[in-house]
């Protein structure tokens, strides 16, 4: 008898068994799906294949700032403008929804008791509300701006209507590429400013007006340039012409209703995320800061925010994950984005579903991993350094 | 290695008999305590193969299940009191009294234009009747099977009347409303390429994203099926707003379809569209009906199943055409209750006329 349960007594040997016995009902249960699914695609004469991302999309897209597309072209370019579409609302969804949440999430411990509750207010009634209800809400009053015949008109060269918010378009001319090497090398030499001022700090305790010399550098270098090159920008103007205004910069109210709501959406549970890091802090950093007579915004920005931060970044990093997943439901204001061109509009017009979930799902795999991966170098970095 | 050949034989093996229909039929029609069970386990296997035996499936249901629009008024929409009216939902009864001579067994499931043929692929519907256009790529490489047509259309253009546009090829810089995963929006890309000017699309998911869009002035045109512009046209609260431009740029053939490779499915479903359109070469109505039982014309008595087996052929009881007549009437008395002249789509009969009276509404023979 106990020579028959010896194995299994092993410790070593159960484990081993058991996650053999695991990987190979997984391993047995991915076969079954992938041969009942092959074995459906074909009884059901459905070709396979990834020969389609070739065939011209036949259909347009007029949501593209960074791709010219035409209905020639391939299936291939149609995803590519839906992953552009889908990180031009994310990033920038996730800049204004880190702004907003620490805004808020700071007044929120603010003593006055109005501003206190009104963010109270704003915090549980966005994060309460389904997301998919704001993208709608925001989209619905979007659309019952005046008609574009009747834009509102703001500085003679700015129209708002229910086609978008056309702005000049800046047109840059040959001299324009000495402005933006200013602008580069403005942006080095104040980081160079800032770790030898830091260094100096240390060393000395002698302190430099770091933040007004690397604004004179950033943009009262270049503009003084930008005129001695006798201003190499014009601007192109939108102009009403036919149906629409041709030319100018145009923001479609599907992005900005996706923007809103987004970030509106994602900033109250950010906003939770940073007070939760700042009342982490405890109380006793606050009042030695106080003791040696630091100021009420140093002590802010010294002492509570960076230890605050080894508390808010691995939330904030999911929050940014959250808010990338959830820029696909711009399907349902018709936004451009990967889901809504490639992973709907492609999928119809060929009938590769498989093939196009798939693509859609490593894509936006790869570019959560990829947030997670800087996020966790971010998170690295402001850890707490034993010396 | 080769005992792990054997064991992947083995599965596939067991997997092809789960879905031989036959070999569950020798289960479920043989006298077995197990029956209730294994009919249970059936009808699991069955929503993972979608195989052949439809219209077994259908009859052992109940009901019929029909893929229908989510809301297009005329073809299939919601009436005053809640039962689904229109064209297409004809189409799905005359089915339902075919099978089982009741017009209330059938259940409607409403599809957008891009769940409609996933949705039928998964068998979670027996047939579509939505405004489909028969293509070659949707026939072919799908793997559905279109078995007629129901109304013959063509896409058009509809715009504000204060647009002041008489033509399509004035709309150089329009934005356009185009339901996505259609054929128009093929064709609309096609038409401005080939008349060389430009325009903005708005994708939108159903007609009524389509209706606000437009009415709210996001879109200056918009673009669907004639049929569809007029009853889109025909809800709003001042149609003479609103005017349909005189450009039809493409065929669309509109039919009901179900899965490819079901055959005596499919004959079901053509020839429940065929009797109709017959009845109406034949003059049969679904008033006249009880009297033409004694006609002397043979096709007539072939038709109502007075003489010949078609609706055995066809695993039907012999008066199925008769009952789709008497309870849903012939494609004519269909066509007029729901978007004839007389109703608020104004459609006149034009292309879906019988061949003898101009049109091309042509039934093959029934003998």
């Amino acid at each position: 008898m106990r020579s028959n349960l010896g194995f299994f007594s092993d410790e070593k040997f159960r484990s081993i068994f058991f996650q053999t016995l695991v990987v190979g009902l997984f391993a047995l249960g991915l076969f079954f799906v992938i041969s009942t699914t092959s074995y459906n695609l074909e009884k059901r004469n459905i070709a396979t294949g990834w020969s389609f991302l070739q065939n011209p999309a036949g259909f347009d897209i007029s949501f593209s700032p960074f791709l010219e597309f035409k209905s020639t072209d391939t299936h291939l370019k149609v995803y590519f403008v839906g992953v552009l579409n889908t990180l031009l609302v994310s990033v920038t969804g996730c800049i204004a929804a880190t702004i907003l949440g620490f805004i808020l999430g700071i007044v929120r411990l603010s003593s006055n008791w109005l501003l206190s509750r009104l963010v109270y207010i704003y915090v549980e009634f966005s994060r309460n509300v389904p997301l998919l209800l704001q993208i709608i809400l925001w989209y619905s009053i979007l659309i019952q701006l005046p008609r574009v015949k009747q834009s509102l008109q703001f500085l003679d060269v700015f129209y708002i209507s229910n086609r978008g918010l056309y702005s000049p378009r800046p047109i840059f001319e040959s001299g324009f590429s000495y402005v933006s090497i200013a602008i580069v090398l403005a942006l080095i030499s104040s980081f160079l400013i800032n770790r030898w001022s830091k260094k100096r700090q240390d060393k000395t305790g002698q302190q430099f007006p770091v933040f007004s010399s690397s604004i004179g550098l950033i943009f009262i270098v270049p503009l003084i340039l930008f005129f001695i090159l006798g201003s190499p920008m014009s601007f192109e103007h939108p102009e009403m012409k036919g149906f629409n205004f041709k030319g100018g910069l145009v923001i479609r109210p599907e992005f900005i209703a996706m923007f809103l709501a987004l970030s509106i959406y994602t900033a109250a549970f950010i906003s939770e995320i940073v007070r939760a890091g700042i009342m982490s802090v405890s109380k006793g950093q606050r009042e030695a800061s106080a003791a040696i007579g630091l100021k009420q915004t140093w002590i802010m920005r010294l002492i509570i925010i960076p230890q605050a931060l080894r508390v808010i970044v691995p939330p904030l990093t999911s929050q940014y994950l959250n808010l990338t997943k959830n820029s696909s439901l711009g399907i349902a204001v018709g936004y451009a984005d990967l889901v809504h061109g490639f992973g709907g509009i492609s999928l119809n017009q060929t009938g590769q579903a498989i093939e196009c979930m798939a693509i859609v799902m490593a894509t936006y795999l790869s570019i959560s991993l990829t947030i997670s991966f800087f996020m966790n170098i971010y998170n690295r970095s402001i850890q707490f350094k034993e010396k | 290695m080769h005992k792990s050949i054997i064991w992947i034989n083995l599965l596939i093996w067991y997997r092809e008999a789960i879905f031989e229909k036959r070999y569950l039929n020798n289960y479920l029609n043989g006298e077995n305590n197990m029956k209730k069970l294994l009919s249970i386990f059936a009808v699991a296997a069955f929503a993972f193969s979608a195989n052949a035996g439809t219209l077994d499936d259908v009859k052992n249901r109940g009901f019929l299940k029909c893929g229908v629009t989510t809301g297009l008024a005329g073809f299939a929409a919601p009436d005053d009191s809640g039962e689904w009216a229109g064209l297409d939902a004809d189409m799905c009864r005359a089915v339902a009294v075919a099978v089982f001579g009741d017009r209330s067994k059938v259940e409607f499931i409403t599809t957008t234009g891009k769940s409609r043929f996933p949705t039928l692929a998964s068998g979670e519907v027996d047939m579509l009747a939505r405004n489909t256009t028969w293509t070659i790529s949707r026939d072919v490489n799908l793997g559905f099977e279109f078995v007629g047509v129901n109304f013959y259309d063509g896409q058009g253009f509809m715009v504000p009347s204060a647009l002041g546009v008489s033509s399509a090829t004035e709309l150089d810089g329009a934005t356009v409303c185009i339901q996505t995963g259609t054929t128009t929006e093929l064709n609309l890309a096609d038409f401005f390429r080939l008349n060389g000017i430009s325009y903005e699309a708005l994708p939108i998911e159903t007609n009524d994203e389509g209706k606000e869009n437009l009415f709210a002035g996001r879109c200056d045109v918009y673009t669907t099926d004639a049929s569809g512009l007029s009853s889109t046209r025909a809800a709003a609260s001042n149609p003479d707003k609103w005017k349909v431009l005189p450009e039809i740029i493409s065929k669309e053939p509109l039919g009901p379809l179900v899965r490819h490779g079901d055959h005596q499915w499919g004959d079901v479903v053509r020839w429940s569209l065929n009797a109709m359109i017959i009845a109406e070469e034949l003059g049969v109505t679904s008033e006249n009906v009880d009297a033409q039982m004694s006609s002397n014309v043979p096709e007539v008595l072939r038709l109502l199943g007075v003489e010949g087996n078609y609706g055995e052929m066809l695993e039907l009881s012999n008066d199925w055409a008769y009952q789709i007549i008497k309870q849903i009437g012939n494609y004519s008395e269909s066509y007029e209750a729901n978007v004839g002249p007389d109703t608020p789509l104004e459609i006149a009969r034009g292309l879906n006329a019988l061949w003898t009276q101009g049109g091309i509404l042509y039934a093959p023979p029934f003998r």
